[in-house]
């Protein structure tokens, strides 16, 4: 069961694809552009859709998706745990 | 697997462009002319009317483009044969005359004068000489290459992102290895990628061009923005869905190029490319809109990738829907095309799930109908840029 995916190698992030993830939970996930498997647990619930990352993360830094910048942390998130608007905002507008 | 002597079956029009669809179409030039165009249309089988709100006191590029959308439309090579209405002769001849540079059968008629029964009768009766003519043509065989393809996604979330998306990346980049002309657009939607789109421009001109066609967008943004976008783009509904940036949005919409394929020219809205490869065409991110200007713009087949469930389609162009959202396959198969929830279960990697849908766009292209033109879905929706005078 794939839990999780990650577009490629060196992303920051995974894209929960399964209903009902909880905090402590293992997953297993697949990094897609190499086709690999890897294993994470989460620090915190995660709906579908959603992201977890895969290493901590400090305010400032850059977060890659695609391989490419999708915008910056603005609060520390520890790996595995739920990462979106709360943490992370646009470096555009 | 597709390789150079992959062939399909189409229909080779009078100026070498092949069409995978043999329509036979009433075209009213203004909304005045709906009424006699669904009446010639219901008195001949076999053809079909496309109704539309426009068509009167637009003025300037506006004007253009109504002219430009019509006329593609009309020229489009899945179109056999068109019968053209309109109030007044003039636009009328206008329209007739711009379609018949492709050599096809094209005869345009003029209410004013004469009234709805009497354009019914004479439009009828070129109608049904026109469709009997055009039920005898035949497909013939054709390469790959020759098939125009264009692309945009709709009610995305993040499936399409990590599927839908990169699947047609995949399809796309072996279209444009053989030397297809392919399309996308959605200028809105670049935003937080629009240097990867740049960095994929052939020539410094092209890149120019583009980047100056986004910026445009971009200073309207900055003109009229209240805050930094966060309730409006992305909206709360990709936010629900679990896309928290612009950029990654963008990011997941720039997955429909692929890896390989090089942009190749910039073209205006409805205006068609001069050469094979991949084009980006300055269009709205509204999906009947965009892909009506696809089908002007003289593309055959549309890749049209969604997450939540997009149900449109196109009286002349087949849309072919694939959907990596597995509650969106279930809940809503009667709309989808090509299943690619396999690949967020790794039951199928990019390569199968690319091939997946090249395999359906030669079924599409030899005739099977798409979900949307089996549902009846023509959603035929003009572009304005102003209001009329």
């Amino acid at each position: 069961m794939i839990h999780f995916v990650v577009h490629e190698e060196g992303d920051s992030v995974g894209t929960v694809v399964v209903e009902g993830v909880k905090s402590g939970a293992s997953l297993n996930g697949w990094i897609m552009e190499q086709d690999q498997v890897v294993e994470m647990r989460t620090a915190s619930d995660i709906p579908i859709g959603h992201k977890i990352a895969l290493k901590p993360l400090a305010v400032g830094d850059t977060v890659f998706k695609y391989g490419v910048d999708i915008g910056k942390v603005v609060a520390p998130i520890a790996a595995g745990e739920h990462l979106h608007v709360q943490n992370v905002k646009t470096k555009r507008w | 697997m597709i390789t150079q002597d992959t062939t399909f079956l189409g229909y080779r029009r009078e100026n070498g462009r092949v069409g995978v669809r043999n329509h036979v179409i009433v075209l009213p030039v203004d909304d005045i002319s709906n009424a006699a165009a669904e009446a010639v249309a219901n008195n001949i089988k076999g053809t079909m009317a496309l109704p539309h709100p426009y068509g009167r006191l637009q003025f300037g590029a506006d004007l253009e483009l109504h002219f430009r959308t019509l006329i593609g439309t009309g020229s489009n090579p899945n179109v056999a044969a068109v019968v053209v209405i309109g109030i007044e002769p003039q636009w009328t001849q206008l329209i007739v005359d711009g379609i018949a540079k492709t050599g096809k059968p094209v005869q345009g008629f003029a209410i004013e004068g004469h009234g709805d029964h009497d354009t019914i009768m004479r439009a009828s009766k070129a109608a049904r000489e026109l469709v009997q003519w055009a039920s005898e043509k035949q497909r013939e065989t054709c390469a790959i290459g020759e098939l125009w393809v264009s692309t945009k996604c709709g009610e995305s979330d993040t499936t399409s992102g990590c599927g839908a998306n990169p699947t047609v990346g995949n399809a796309f980049d072996k279209l444009y290895d053989l030397g297809a002309t392919l399309l996308f657009g959605e200028t809105s939607e670049l935003t937080g990628g629009e240097h990867l789109v740049a960095a994929r421009c052939t020539t410094p001109d092209v890149k120019e061009k583009f980047m100056t066609t986004f910026n445009k967008y971009q200073d309207m943004i900055n003109r009229y923005k209240t805050s930094d976008l966060s309730d409006s783009q992305p909206t709360k509904g990709n936010i629900a869905g679990g896309l928290t940036t612009i950029e990654e949005k963008a990011l997941g919409n720039i997955q429909k190029i692929g890896k390989r394929c090089q942009v190749h020219g910039v073209l205006d809205k409805a205006e068609a490319p001069t050469g094979p490869g991949l084009w980006f065409m300055d269009s709205s991110s509204a999906a009947a809109e965009m892909v009506t200007l696809c089908a002007a713009a003289g593309y055959a087949v549309h890749f049209f990738p969604t997450g939540q469930g997009n149900v449109i389609g196109n009286p002349i162009v087949p849309v072919i829907k694939i959907c990596a959202n597995p509650k969106t396959v279930r809940t809503m198969a009667e709309h989808i095309d090509v299943d690619t929830s396999g690949l967020l279960q790794r039951e199928i990697n990019m390569d199968g799930a690319g091939d997946k849908l090249l395999e359906c766009m030669l079924r599409t292209a030899n005739g099977r109908m798409t979900a949307a033109e089996a549902l009846g879905h023509r959603e035929f929706v003009l572009t304005r840029l102003y209001e009329s005078a």
